[in-house]
């Protein structure tokens, strides 16, 4: 039996589950507790667990984000809320240079298994310090694991694997996908970190999307279909580990790729995609790859120009019509 | 080796089995004849890594923690072993008196296999998990919310563990000493934060970096229990650094502890110390605590033979942890992988 449920819900109910089955797992972050959560993720959770783990915290991020990291460090298992991952970048250091290090630089004699999650990325009108996509930042760390669901079943598979993990992994929500339903089968248990999903079979282009991208892709590929071009979806769901196979497979099988992503052009996901696509599979490309990003800039206010600047899907539309040589140069 | 340098020296005789009999019974000379010689192993330690660092068998970075040895041994001998200790980049005599082996600090800094870190983490990253020595950190003050972490997690079990943090008067600037120390008040953690101040950030000098020099009023700003004392006297060290860990594991409660201390050396091997007078250095090193405690042994009665004795061993002690890292391997890089993630390398 599945239930329709929203994505809010599905890492609620992940966390909730986690919590129940380790007394080693808490939650910690601003407004977590009694006020129900900024985005109400968490509602509900103080009043099952207590003040003991569903823990409020002052405006502190660089603090709390180091009190789960010590606390992950002598066996406990934190869930550290970030409002967003914009107000991570204060944090950044924590995660960086202690939670990312603590494995390596002790010769492998502690373990960092902490979990960070919140939502990420661009809302709605909330200007350059409210909208930056930080998971590049992130993925090119190693030490750590990024994961991006697209879906209620996905964030509360691969929530619960994150949790379980004994390496640090950062959830980026997109704050855009949390009233989102799906169908999320009653028995899911662990979606294993490192393992895309092809949401979409195609034949002409594989496009490469993950969080919120992965819908505008499946709403270019509904477009394309109408013009006759057979778009292929993979939604990365897990940007560190990557799983290549599953994107050289689809490109062996299409023979041309567009990557979207939230984050601007300057390196980062997209062009990790891309890289590894023309090293490992160049014999099977018909075109260069395509990247469809956040324009250049930090996320203007106005609406419009925050819509110009974030991936459409007339921008993805126009990218697969550029690689399947049917539209413009 | 004779005496095992650790943190149980407060609850067994160490010294019972070179000093003679002592039927078991605690006795403070002896408890002395303990602390003296983890102080003295440390300076020695730490002057053969100067020689070695100039003879390039150890690179880097390497801060030494000369004439600070009464903080780090003063502090441990108020700890049980279970208890954790979190601290900079100036850790060697910490590592020590916490308990590490010479053999495995000395490999250490050579880079190799055998030491604490297999040699991944060097100098600033001393960590050995069965002393519960949590390691050594490179950002300063970056590793005050970690301490609070760990003591957060003392109290979430209930385990009745106190965490020791150190750092040095220049990581009272910066927000991790903020964040760290005011969330172990608003949520009552058991943890002692000490800091070192040896008067100097680097090259700067107290004056130049802080308002307000005395660091133990800004426990006023946190609701916190402090304290504050010059750090020449060993056995001063321990009595008030007793007083907060009990305070920290009877009842919970944060103390931030200012401890006057000063390092003879520059602030890392590469730092002549051209910012202090040779005059001023001279002063200090009249309050050697090494040399404090030596006197302090004699006059309370303790045959200086004996002494000769214990400084011997340790010399040799020394000298076997240099062999030690030398002849020691280089760690495989096949350890790099297996280091960065538990379980499957993640890329």
């Amino acid at each position: 039996m599945a239930r329709n449920i929203r994505f809010r819900e599905a890492l609620r109910e992940a966390m909730i589950e986690e919590m129940e089955r380790d007394e080693r797992v808490f939650l910690m972050g601003e407004e977590v507790g009694h006020y129900q959560g900024a985005y109400k993720v968490s509602e509900g959770m103080l009043d099952k667990f207590g003040e003991k783990r569903v823990i409020d915290t002052p405006i502190a991020e660089g603090g709390f984000a180091g009190i789960g990291i010590g606390a992950a460090m002598v066996g406990l298992r934190p869930i550290i809320e970030f409002m967003t991952w914009n107000f991570s970048a204060v944090a950044f250091d924590q995660i960086l240079n202690n939670a990312a290090k603590l494995r390596q630089m002790s010769g492998g004699q502690f373990n960092c298994p902490i979990v960070f999650r919140g939502p990420n990325a661009s809302a709605k009108q909330v200007g350059s310090q409210h909208s930056h996509a930080m998971e590049h930042f992130y993925a090119t760390v190693p030490g750590l694991k990024v994961v991006a669901p697209a879906y209620p079943s996905d964030a509360k598979g691969l929530m619960k694997a994150a949790i379980r993990d004994d390496n640090p992994v950062l959830v980026m929500e997109s704050e855009t996908l949390y009233s989102v339903k799906g169908e999320v089968a009653d028995d899911l248990d662990v979606i294993p970190l490192g393992r895309a999903n092809v949401v979409r079979q195609g034949k002409d282009v594989t496009i490469v999307a993950y969080s919120r991208m992965t819908h505008v892709a499946m709403d270019a590929a509904a477009q394309l279909e109408k013009e006759g071009i057979s778009a292929e979806v993979v939604d990365l769901r897990s940007l560190r580990p990557l799983d290549e196979d599953t994107i050289l497979d689809s490109v062996e099988k299409t023979h041309r790729c567009v990557v979207v992503h939230e984050g601007w052009p300057y390196g980062g996901v997209g062009a990790e995609v891309a890289d590894r696509v023309q090293r490992l599979a160049f014999d099977a490309l018909d075109a260069p790859i395509l990247r469809v990003t956040t324009l250049d800039v930090p996320m203007p206010y106005n609406a419009k120009l925050e819509q110009l600047c974030i991936p459409q899907p007339d921008r993805v539309v126009a990218a697969v019509k550029r690689v399947v040589y049917r539209g413009q140069a | 080796m004779a005496i095992e340098t650790n943190s149980h020296i407060t609850h067994r005789d160490p010294s019972a089995t070179e000093n003679g009999p002592s039927n078991g019974l605690h006795s403070e000379l002896d408890h002395l004849v303990s602390m003296y010689r983890q102080m003295y192993l440390i300076r020695r330690i730490e002057e053969e890594s100067a020689r070695a660092y100039a003879q390039g068998k150890i690179g880097g970075f390497l801060h030494l923690y000369i004439g600070q040895e009464a903080v780090g041994v003063g502090a441990m001998a108020a700890l049980k072993p279970e208890d954790y200790v979190v601290t900079t980049y100036r850790d060697h005599g910490i590592a020590l008196a916490k308990g590490m082996s010479p053999n495995a600090l000395m490999a250490e800094l050579w880079g190799k296999k055998t030491g604490c870190s297999q040699g991944l983490g060097g100098s600033m990253h001393m960590f050995d998990e069965p002393t519960h020595m949590l390691g050594g950190y490179g950002i300063v003050g970056g590793h005050i919310p970690l301490a609070a972490g760990v003591a957060f997690a003392s109290k979430y079990r209930g385990d009745g563990r106190v965490t020791l943090c150190f750092f040095g008067e220049g990581a009272v600037s910066i927000a991790g000493f903020h964040e760290g120390v005011s969330l172990a008040a608003l949520w009552k953690l058991p943890i002692v934060f000490i800091c070192e101040n040896n008067e100097y950030s680097m090259g700067t000098p107290l004056s130049r970096t802080m308002s307000v020099e005395d660091v133990t009023t800004k426990a006023i700003g946190y609701g916190m229990a402090s304290d504050r004392f010059f750090a020449d006297d060993v056995q001063e060290v321990e009595r008030r650094i007793r007083q907060a860990v009990d305070r920290a594991r009877e009842t919970s409660l944060p103390t931030l502890v200012e401890v006057r201390t000063y390092r003879f050396r520059g602030h890392s091997m590469s730092d002549p110390a051209k910012y202090r007078t040779a005059a001023e250095l001279e002063d200090r090193k009249k309050k050697d605590p090494v040399i404090r405690a030596r006197a302090k042994l004699l006059s309370d009665g303790y045959p200086e033979s004996k002494v000769t004795a214990l400084e011997q061993e340790v010399e040799d002690e020394v000298t076997a942890a240099v062999k030690f890292a030398d002849e020691s391997p280089d760690p495989d890089p096949s350890i790099l992988e297996a280091t960065t993630y538990d379980g499957p390398f993640a890329s």
